[in-house]
Order: structure tokens, then sequence, then C-alpha cells
């Protein structure tokens, strides 16, 4: 890449802007304080988060500084299909408002830490929890892997990013050992509190790009018309108006989003640290104005082809409309503001991780007995371990294969929702068959992705001169639950029997804390 | 002791139906992928699924409200 030349003054921004952050990671320890000792308190902050810092954590978690530059950079590229983050950004609330609450209740009442603990309590089946567990865990790392990628692209933009390969990683190394040491010290307290000061930022930052941009480039109508003849001329797959043939593309992807968000383990971690299921139903209506801020970043793309760039990759899209248009140090600002935007997820992401290394892995097979002293330093450890991963596997990957990995974690993730997600109402299905529903959908979604040789994730099924093109994830989450539903009939048929179910139907309605009952 | 809505009764429960609007709304994209007509020079396409933004926010705001 070419070195860009140092600017002093965003520089020294950046650098403020960042460690005063940064700090604010090491003193929420101190913050509604707990008994860090006990996994409850490390990775989910006691479970006592309000309405206001539930939106920042969710919202922190959600919309990653990964969205801040992907999002604009896919409309860059292929235009209007690249704007189904925003259906997708909206859609998901219906469903986190009817999900979520029941999920916070059982996991409340019985302990729970993790998805794959709820569904360990529900099917009182082991083999199903690890499969969960470990699903989880393959999709968040390169989820956390993603994020070190968009920090990277804003410090190659600021210049802290040298040629030398030992110089290049110096930056983002020192990052990630701020991040490793407030995450082990503070646990969910940390990110909870940085994203209170990095979404105000974030904030600010775009609302500025949205009333200066415009008036830069001479207006959204002139805008529009510049891009739409511009992608029009350029003949390629690029449209300012979705074309009919990505129509069920980009439903698909959209709904297809809107589920696998959910079920990753660092948005239940967060869900999770709320304090009662109104929160999180309150949450679902105050979450979208995130969403708005979202369709805005997407127009950046728009802009950009506005304004006639022409960056070495589309990721630094944003990066170069903040260096163009704006005073040195407001850029230095805005860049810290995006690389907090990805310590935040970050962090949240491999507290998830942990908690699942520890519950799922650690106390079910490594030691069982483990008292809560004992669960929270090896769900601490976990968590240095995970990052310390992430940041090798950014070394040693390309960037291409890391976006790549985190496509197939979506598709993957999506696979673990027939065991959550209906378990909260009924088990309607034989545990079995959660199994085997997974098995096939996790073959049909990594083989779809590996034909498309994960240059795209949206796959067309063509059967006596019909074609659909939907979403991989869409595809296999199909396969997954036609398998389940059927043999499980299979299975309560032939007489293998279920398992004893830890919950009762009363565990999913509670909406606010109930006494703690210890099972399994 | 604060339950949810499972105890409420069916007229209230009603109102969730509500929540499948969005997705009617926007899973159709046949409906909106179109220029005209424009708002604030913004092309339907865009201006559409902004307005679904708030909308959303509201019915669940209502059906949270309703299922208090």
């Amino acid at each position: 890449m070419p070195p860009h030349p140092i600017d002093a003054q965003a520089l020294t921004v950046f650098l403020i802007v960042s460690l005063a952050i940064a700090a604010i990671g090491f003193f929420s320890a101190k913050w509604k304080r707990g008994n860090l000792g006990v996994l409850d308190e490390w990775g989910l902050a006691g479970r006592q988060f309000g309405t206001l810092i539930t939106w920042f954590l969710i919202g922190g978690d959600f919309y990653t500084a990964y969205t801040i530059i992907a999002v604009p950079a896919l409309v860059f590229g292929v235009g209007a299909l690249g704007f189904f983050a925003l259906p997708y950004t909206i859609i998901v609330y219906p469903f986190v408002f009817a999900t979520m609450p029941r999920l916070w209740a059982v996991s409340q009442r019985h302990g729970y830490v993790t998805p794959a603990d709820f569904v360990k309590g529900r099917y009182g089946s082991r083999t199903l929890a690890t499969v969960v567990a470990f699903t989880g865990i393959m999709a968040i790392l390169p989820y956390i892997a993603l994020q070190l990628v968009g920090m990277q692209s804003i410090l190659d933009q600021v210049g802290l990013s040298e040629n030398t390969p030992l110089l290049h990683n110096l930056p983002i190394t020192i990052a990630f050992l701020i991040l490793a040491f407030f995450t082990y010290s503070s646990g969910l307290r940390a990110p909870a509190m940085i994203a209170v000061a990095k979404d105000l930022l974030i904030y600010i930052v775009v609302i500025a790009c949205i009333i200066i941009l415009p008036i830069e480039l001479g207006g959204f109508a002139h805008i529009f018309h510049i891009a739409s003849s511009t992608w029009s001329s350029s003949g390629g797959a690029a449209s300012m108006i979705l074309k009919p043939k990505d129509f069920t593309a980009y439903s698909s992807l959209a709904l297809g989003s809107a589920l696998a968000a959910f079920m990753y383990p660092h948005t239940i971690t967060s869900v999770l640290a709320s304090k009662s299921g109104q929160v999180i139903r309150r949450n679902a209506a105050l979450l979208p104005a995130y969403t708005l801020l979202l369709g805005l970043i997407a127009l950046l793309g728009i802009m950009g082809v506005a304004a006639g760039l022409h960056p070495a990759s589309t990721s630094q899209v944003v990066p170069e409309l903040l260096s163009r248009y704006f005073p040195s140090w407001f850029a230095g600002l805005s860049f810290a503001a995006i690389v907090i935007a990805a310590l935040v997820p970050a962090a949240i992401m491999s507290i998830a991780a942990a908690n699942l290394y520890t519950r799922n892995f650690y106390r079910e097979f490594l030691r069982p007995n483990a008292t809560p002293a004992q669960e929270s330093s090896a769900a601490k450890n976990a968590s240095i371990f995970v990052q310390i991963g992430a940041l090798i596997f950014v070394f040693l990957a390309s960037h291409t294969f890391i976006i790549n990995l985190q496509l197939l974690g979506g598709i993957w993730i999506l696979q673990t929702l027939p065991a959550i997600v209906f378990g909260l109402w009924k088990r309607c299905f034989h545990h079995h068959s959660l199994l085997l529903g997974w098995g096939v959908g996790i073959v049909v979604g990594t083989s779809m992705a590996a034909v498309l040789r994960l240059h795209s994730s949206v796959y067309t099924v063509h059967m006596h001169g019909f074609t659909l093109s939907l979403y991989a994830g869409i595809w296999s989450l199909a396969a997954n639950l036609l398998v389940t539903a059927g043999s499980s009939y299979g299975f309560d048929r032939w007489g293998k029997a279920r398992r004893q179910d830890a919950t009762v139907d009363e565990d999913y309605l509670m909406l606010e804390k109930q006494p703690i009952e210890r099972t399994g | 002791m604060l339950k949810a809505d499972e105890k409420l009764p069916a007229k209230r429960l009603g109102w969730r139906w509500l929540l499948f609007l969005p997705y009617i709304g926007l899973l159709f994209p046949s409906f909106y992928a179109r220029e005209t007509p424009t708002l604030f020079s913004f092309p339907f396409f865009y201006w559409y699924q902004f307005l679904w933004v708030p909308l959303t926010a509201l019915l669940v705001g209502l059906v949270y409200w309703r299922n208090r």
C-alpha cells in the first residue's frame, strides 16, 4: 500500500482521544462494583444494565467499526444491493422484541450465561449444547479478526502504519494489548462504559458527514445524479436502484442477516446483561435510532462515487472521504471514533467466546465441579487467549480470507437458530433431529459458499427452468428446518426418548428478576 | 410479580400482529425498487426504506405500550 504522509494534527487528536477513551476501560471495573471473581459479574456485569446502558451496549456491539467501513464500501462497489443493511437492521427488532425477553427470562432464572447453557437445560443434551457452543466460537473468531481489519484500514489512513512489517503491525498490536488488558481486568463493564463515549463520538462524526459532504458535493440531487450516471456508464453490476434480478437476493440477505444477528454469542451476551425483560423490549423500540445512523453511513458509499474516489481498496472509501473533506483535527477525531468502535465489539466478542469456553467446555468437560472463582479466572484467561488468536490470525491471513470466513460464520451461526429460538416456546423438536438438522445446514451452507468460492453469498438454484437466487444462509436454514422437523417426527415415533427438560413454561414469561434456580 | 403477556387478555395480544408489518413492507423490493416519486431529491428506493426506520420504532413502541 502507498505510504500516507503523517498529518501531525490529525495524529495528535487521534492519539489523545483514543487514549482518553481507553483509560475509561481501566476504571470501569469500579463502576456498579461487583465481585469480578464470579462469571456472572465478569462476563455479564451482574445482569444489571438499565435501558440506557443496554442501548449503548447493544448499539456498540451490533453496529461495529467494520460496519462503518464495510457498508459504505459495499454500496460504493455494488450500489443498491449493498443497501440491504438497512432493511436488515430494521426487521431485526420485531424479532428481538419477540424472542430475546424470553431468552433473558429463562437464562436469568437458571443462571445461564451462554445460549448453549440454555440449549443444554432445555433439551438435556450435552452434545447439542457443545455443538451450539462450538458453532458460536467458530463464528465469532473471524468476527473479532474483522474488527482488527477495520482498525487497520484507519491506522493506514492516519499514516500510523509503515511499510516495514514490524512497524506496520506495531500500532494494531498496541491497540490490542490495551483491549486485552481492560477486558481481563473489568470484564463486560469495560466495553459498556466505553460504548457510551464511542457512540456519542460516532453520532457527531456521522451527523457532520451528512451535513457537510452534501454541501461540498453540490447537494443530494447532484450526488444521486452523478452516482447513477457513473454506475450506468460503467456497465458493471452496480446500479442506483435495485435491479429485478437482485430482488430475491436483497430480501433474503436482509432476512437471513436479521435472523443471524441475535444468534451470535456477543449480541446475546449484551442482551443477557440487561436487568429485565422490559429493558430489552424498550430497546427493541429504541435501537432503530442506530439503524438511521447506519442508513446515513451507507449513503457515504454513494457520496464516495459522486466524489469520484478511486481508492486502492473499497474499505478506504470512508477514511478517504474524511481526510479529503474535513479539517485534519476532525479527521483525527473520526478515526479515533472508528478505532474505538472496533475495540468495543472486539471486547464483547472475546468475553462472549470466553463465556462459551468456560461454561460449555471447561466446566462441562474439564472441571465439572469448578468453583465460581475458578470459572471466572478460566474465562479471563480464555479472553486473552482468544484475543491473541485473533491478532495472530490478522497477521497471517489475508484480509479477503478473514472477510470470507466471517461470511461463512454468518451461515454457520444461523444453523443454531432452530435449537435456540424454537426452544423458547415449545420443545417441538427432538434433540437428535436438531443435531441432524444442524449438520445438514452446515454442510449445505458451507458447500454453497465453497461452490461460490466465497466471492458471494448468494446462491442460485436452477430447477426445471426455474431459477431462484437466495442468500446461502437462508437456503441452508431451510434445509436445516426441513430435516429437523421431518426427523423429529421419526425419532419420537421410533421411541427415542426425549431427555429431561430443566425449565418450565413459567420461566420464560418473567419480565423481572426471579430467585435463581441452579440446575446442572 | 410482573409476567409477560401470555397472561394478558387476547385482545391485547392482538397488537402483536403489528410486528409483522415491517417484514411485509421491506421484504418485497418489487414494491419499492423505483426512482420516483423522489422526496428531498432522494429516489423512492432510498427514502421509502428510511421511512420504515421510525415506523418500525413506533410499531414496536406501540406493541410494548399496549402489552405493558
